[in-house]
Formats: C-alpha cells, sequence, structure tokens
C-alpha cells in the first residue's frame, strides 16, 4: 500500500490509492451467485468474499465454472441469482469500470511494440498516444522489460509476452485484477519464473486479486486465500486461508512443511470434486 | 586420444557456420532478394512464349487466327503513339478511378454492416443480388443515362470491384477473437477505441485480400463499360480491331490490359508489406 514510489497509473480511476476506498474490508463479495446457459448451470450458490488487496485463487477441475465467475465478478456477465459486490459497485458497468481482466493467451496486439500495447488501457482512457507510451515507460522499466520496449510481440518469447500482457492490465489502473489461468500455456521453467514475477509484482503494486488456475502450486503461491470447486454445477468444494511468510521465495515456500502439506490436501481435494 | 580432444572446439565453429547459414537463409527467405522474386514467373513467361511461338511457326497459323508474338510486339510497337498509347492512358484512368471509388465505396458498407446486426441481414442480399446481375445487361443502360464519358465506366469498374472487398473487409472486421474484445472493454475501450485499435488494424490483411481479388476484376470492367459506349479506351480499340481480324492488335491490347492488371496487384501487395509488416508473423 506504500505507493510512494509513485506508480504510473492513470489518474481518476476509482481505484488507485487506498485511502480512496472508504473501507478497507470490502473488496469482492459475491452472496448466494448462480449463472446457467440454457440447462446447464455453470456456477450455483457461490457465496465468497476477498478483502480489499486479498489474493483469491480458484482451482478445480475444467469445465466447473471458474471462468465463468471471472467473467460475473468483471461485470462482463451478470448472474442469474444473487448479488455480486466490487469495491462498493453492484451493476456490471460499475463492476466492470472497477476490473482488469487478463486471459490465458497474451493476446497482445501485434501491430503495437510493448509500449504501445502496455500504453493501450491508458489511450482508451483517453490520453494522447504518446503522452501515454511515455507514462508506461516507467513501468515497463521498472518491471524488467525496458530493453525490449520497442519490439514487436513476435519478437518476444512467450513469458515475455505474458509479462507485457500483465502489465497492460496492470495499466488500466484497476483495483481489481482477474487473472484468468495467466500461465497455463507457459512451459514449467517459465512459468515458476513468472510466478515469482508476479508474487513481487503485486507486492510492489498491491491490489485485489482473483486468480484462477489448474495449478495447485501457483495457488498456494499466489493466494492469500485458495477456493476448490466442484465441478458442473460450480460451487465452492472447499475454502483455505494460507499464512506463508510474505517475504519468502518461490523456492523456500515449496520447501516448507505447511506448503507441502496444504499442497497435498487441496490436490486431494480437487480429486474428489471432480 | 588426441583427435577425441581436438574434435570439441572443432565441432563447436562447424556447428556455428551452420547456425549463420540457417539464418542467413532465413533472412533470404523473410527479404526475398528481388531476383529471387522474379525469376520463377520470369521463367514460366519466357516458357509460355516460346510454346507459343512455336506452335505458331511450325503449325503455320495465320496471323488473323493466331498472330505470333513478335507481331504482337510489333503491332504494339507501330500503333502505341496513334491509338494504343492514349487508349492505354484513358482505361487505366478508369481502372484506376473506378477502383479507388469501390474502395471508399466497400470501406462504408463494409464498417455499416460491421457495426449492426440489422443492417447486415437487410444489406447482404442486396449486395449478393447485385453481383448476380450481368454487367453486360448494366453497361448500354449506363451509357444511355451518362453517355459516353468516363462516369458509366467508373461505376461499373466499381460494381465489378466492391464485392470481394465487402466480403473480406467484413470477415476480416468481425475475426477478432472474442477475449481480446473483452480484454478491450476492461481496459476502458469504448466501442469506436475497440473498432480503431483493434478491429480496423487486424481487418488490414483480409482488406487487402480482398483489394486484390478486385484488381483483377478492374479491367474488366473497363473494358466491359468501353464496349458499352465509348470513343477511346483499350475496349474501344478490342472492338474495333476484332471485327477487322486485326488480331495482333487485338492481342496486344490485351496485354497491355494484363500488365496494368499484375502492376496494380504487385503494387497492393507492396503496399500490404508496409502497411502490416507483422502479418504472419509470430505464428510458429
Amino acid at each position: 500500500m506504500t505507493s510512494s514510489g509513485g506508480p504510473d497509473r492513470a489518474s481518476g480511476g476509482p481505484a488507485t490509492n487506498a485511502p480512496a476506498i472508504p473501507e478497507l474490508g470490502a473488496g469482492i463479495q459475491l452472496t448466494d451467485v448462480g449463472r446457467a446457459f440454457g440447462p446447464t448451470v455453470a456456477v450455483q450458490g457461490v457465496t465468497l468474499t476477498v478483502p480489499m488487496h486479498g489474493h483469491l485463487a480458484i482451482i478445480g477441475p475444467s469445465g466447473c465454472g471458474k471462468s465463468t465467475l471471472l467473467n460475473l465478478i468483471s461485470g462482463l456477465d451478470d448472474p442469474d441469482e444473487g448479488s455480486i459486490e466490487v469495491l462498493g459497485a453492484t451493476s456490471p458497468a460499475d463492476r466492470l469500470r472497477r476490473c482488469a481482466w487478463m486471459p490465458q493467451r497474451d493476446l497482445l496486439l501485434p501491430w503495437r511494440d510493448v509500449l504501445g500495447n502496455a500504453a493501450l488501457a491508458l489511450e482508451n482512457q483517453g490520453m494522447r498516444r504518446k503522452a501515454a507510451r511515455t507514462q508506461v515507460a516507467g513501468l515497463v522499466e521498472r518491471f524488467g522489460l525496458g530493453s525490449f520496449e520497442r519490439k514487436l510481440p513476435h519478437q518476444l518469447s512467450g513469458g515475455m509476452r505474458q509479462r507485457v500482457s500483465f502489465l497492460r492490465t496492470l495499466v488500466a489502473g484497476k483495483e481489481v485484477l482477474l487473472l484468468d489461468e495467466p500461465f497455463g500455456a507457459l512451459d514449467s521453467i517459465t512459468r515458476a519464473d513468472l510466478q515469482q514475477w508476479l508474487r513481487s509484482a503485486l507486492a510492489t503494486e498491491p491490489r485485489t486479486t482473483v486468480l484462477v488456475t489448474h495449478d495447485v502450486e501457483e495457488a498456494l503461491l499466489l493466494g492469500s486465500q485458495v477456493i476448490v470447486m466442484s465441478a458442473r454445477p460450480g460451487r465452492i468444494a472447499a475454502h483455505y486461508d494460507t499464512d506463508f511468510p510474505a517475504g519468502a521465495s518461490r523456492r523456500e515456500l515449496l520447501r516448507l512443511p505447511e506448503f507441502t502439506e496444504l499442497r497435498d490436501e487441496l490436490l486431494a481435494r480437487l480429486e474428489e470434486a471432480s | 586420444m588426441t583427435p577425441a580432444q581436438g574434435s570439441p572446439p572443432r565441432t563447436e565453429p562447424a556447428a556455428e557456420t551452420s547456425l549463420a547459414g540457417k539464418a542467413a537463409r532465413a533472412d533470404i527467405r523473410r527479404g526475398t532478394p528481388a531476383w529471387r522474386r522474379i525469376l520463377p514467373p520470369a521463367l514460366v513467361l519466357i516458357l509460355v512464349a516460346a510454346v507459343w511461338d512455336l506452335v505458331v511457326h511450325l503449325a503455320h497459323v495465320q496471323d488473323y487466327i493466331f498472330p505470333s508474338l513478335e507481331n504482337v510486339f510489333r503491332s504494339l510497337y507501330k500503333n502505341w503513339s496513334s491509338v494504343l498509347g492514349s487508349a492505354t492512358w484513358v482505361t487505366f484512368q478508369e481502372m484506376l478511378f473506378g477502383f479507388l471509388i469501390s474502395i471508399a465505396v466497400a470501406v462504408i458498407i463494409a464498417l455499416s454492416l460491421h457495426s449492426s446486426a440489422t443492417l447486415r441481414a437487410a444489406i447482404y442480399p442486396l449486395l449478393i443480388g447485385s453481383q448476380a446481375v450481368p454487367i453486360v445487361v448494366i453497361g448500354p443502360i449506363l451509357a444511355i443515362i451518362f453517355g459516353y464519358g468516363i462516369t458509366p465506366k467508373l461505376i461499373i469498374v466499381a460494381i465489378s470491384c466492391f464485392f470481394p472487398i465487402v466480403v473480406n473487409l467484413v470477415d476480416g472486421l468481425a475475426s477478432v477473437d472474442p477475449d481480446l474484445i473483452k480484454v478491450m472493454r476492461t481496459l476502458d475501450g469504448s466501442r469506436l477505441a475497440t473498432l480503431f485499435r483493434v478491429e480496423v488494424p487486424s481487418a488490414l490483411p483480409s482488406f487487402f485480400s480482398g483489394m486484390r481479388i478486385a484488381a483483377v476484376y478492374a479491367p474488366i470492367g473497363a473494358v466491359f463499360g468501353e464496349y458499352a459506349g465509348s470513343q477511346n479506351g483499350l475496349g474501344y480499340v478490342l472492338i474495333q480491331a476484332t471485327p477487322q481480324l486485326n488480331t495482333d492488335l487485338v492481342f496486344a491490347a490485351v496485354l497491355l490490359l494484363t500488365v496494368m492488371s499484375i502492376l496494380l496487384f504487385v503494387l497492393l501487395s507492396f503496399l500490404e508489406k508496409i502497411c502490416c509488416p507483422w502479418a504472419g508473423k509470430g505464428k510458429k
């Protein structure tokens, strides 16, 4: 929360710094949320709370409605039952204003270089192209992409592209980040590298995040709470709060007995759920 | 012992050179030097010309039935300043301006089709219908309405060209990844921002495909327009020369039409390379 470093964010967004939010408790609140597509019930009776700057990780078998849940929170979709509150906003349009969504594939614009892709949200918010590029340059530099800022996406590696995609999401200046299997398409070495990177990125740029993943380790590394969802209809099967030392590196965490214990338990719950 | 010790440093530079060779070959493929792109079509052309002349000479075909290539060129040279030069210029203008009009019309139609499902449902059948109307029929009607000037030719060229541009552009605009549209929405992108920052740039390659197809129709449209009524142009030369059995002149005119069509096509490919340098890259 100590953003004294002056992160290059969009000005005027509803959620820039912590003091701007009236109550620090309310991040995301879902109450008895259900959504069906025709006869298929995607999610049912989902109730959960993510505090401000909390990190929720959702794991579950494929087809358990994880992505549906993200769409519902983001305001891209609206639930059939129940209510969703994101920083006090309930209508889909208002939720959309508070959430930034990052899909599994990087979906960078191939004709824009790294700076141009990162600056996309600022341009959408009405900033001039040049000013937007200058503004994101600092952030691009800080997240280790400085020497690539003029490269086009096809000149970057998959991990690099995903970093740019995350920066693009971050630059939107939204309080809530919704990450839909952000590293699912990467090889395991790159993924481990990016998990570490994302942990430190979120430490310097605290946001309320919801992360969907099928990787139990990733959920434990990046989530301060983890929920396991069951398959069709998607319900919350189990809920865990993690409490690992904040400063620990990925490798240190993986060696902790508490970590491996919780990982085994989550794997067991995941097997039950599918 | 010694050769075993000596081998690693020897293999390494070998590996390097083979890598460098691969990179160089990749560069050639990417940059493709001019002679390498021109050589294959040039060879094919020479082959066609050789077969042509061989058949005409061996079979003793009469010039008014099928002229030899050198007679076509002789006719081209002989008639350039009197007839063909000005005719080419007239047809070139009809092609070019008709083509530009068709692009403008196609862009407007494609954007409106893309913007609303209702408009799409309402206009698409009409567009398809417009392609079923034979240009041979429209030509004379337009000549009656607009006279022998350039206007009816521009309309005919535009009608023949706009359809492939519209279809390709609409497809290109609609083929953007739906997830990318969702990303734009969560990044505060309005519909207009999404259109101009995402949909239009990603539709550019399809737009160019449409224009390249249309470029082939442009000379056909211009010639049909001139057939329906004209005082100059390559189509006009064709109607004059055919009944006179001036077949080498007919072939010379057709050759000029072909060259213009190829030039327009090449120009468009060149523009595409400049406008969308990213196209076709990064898909491994």
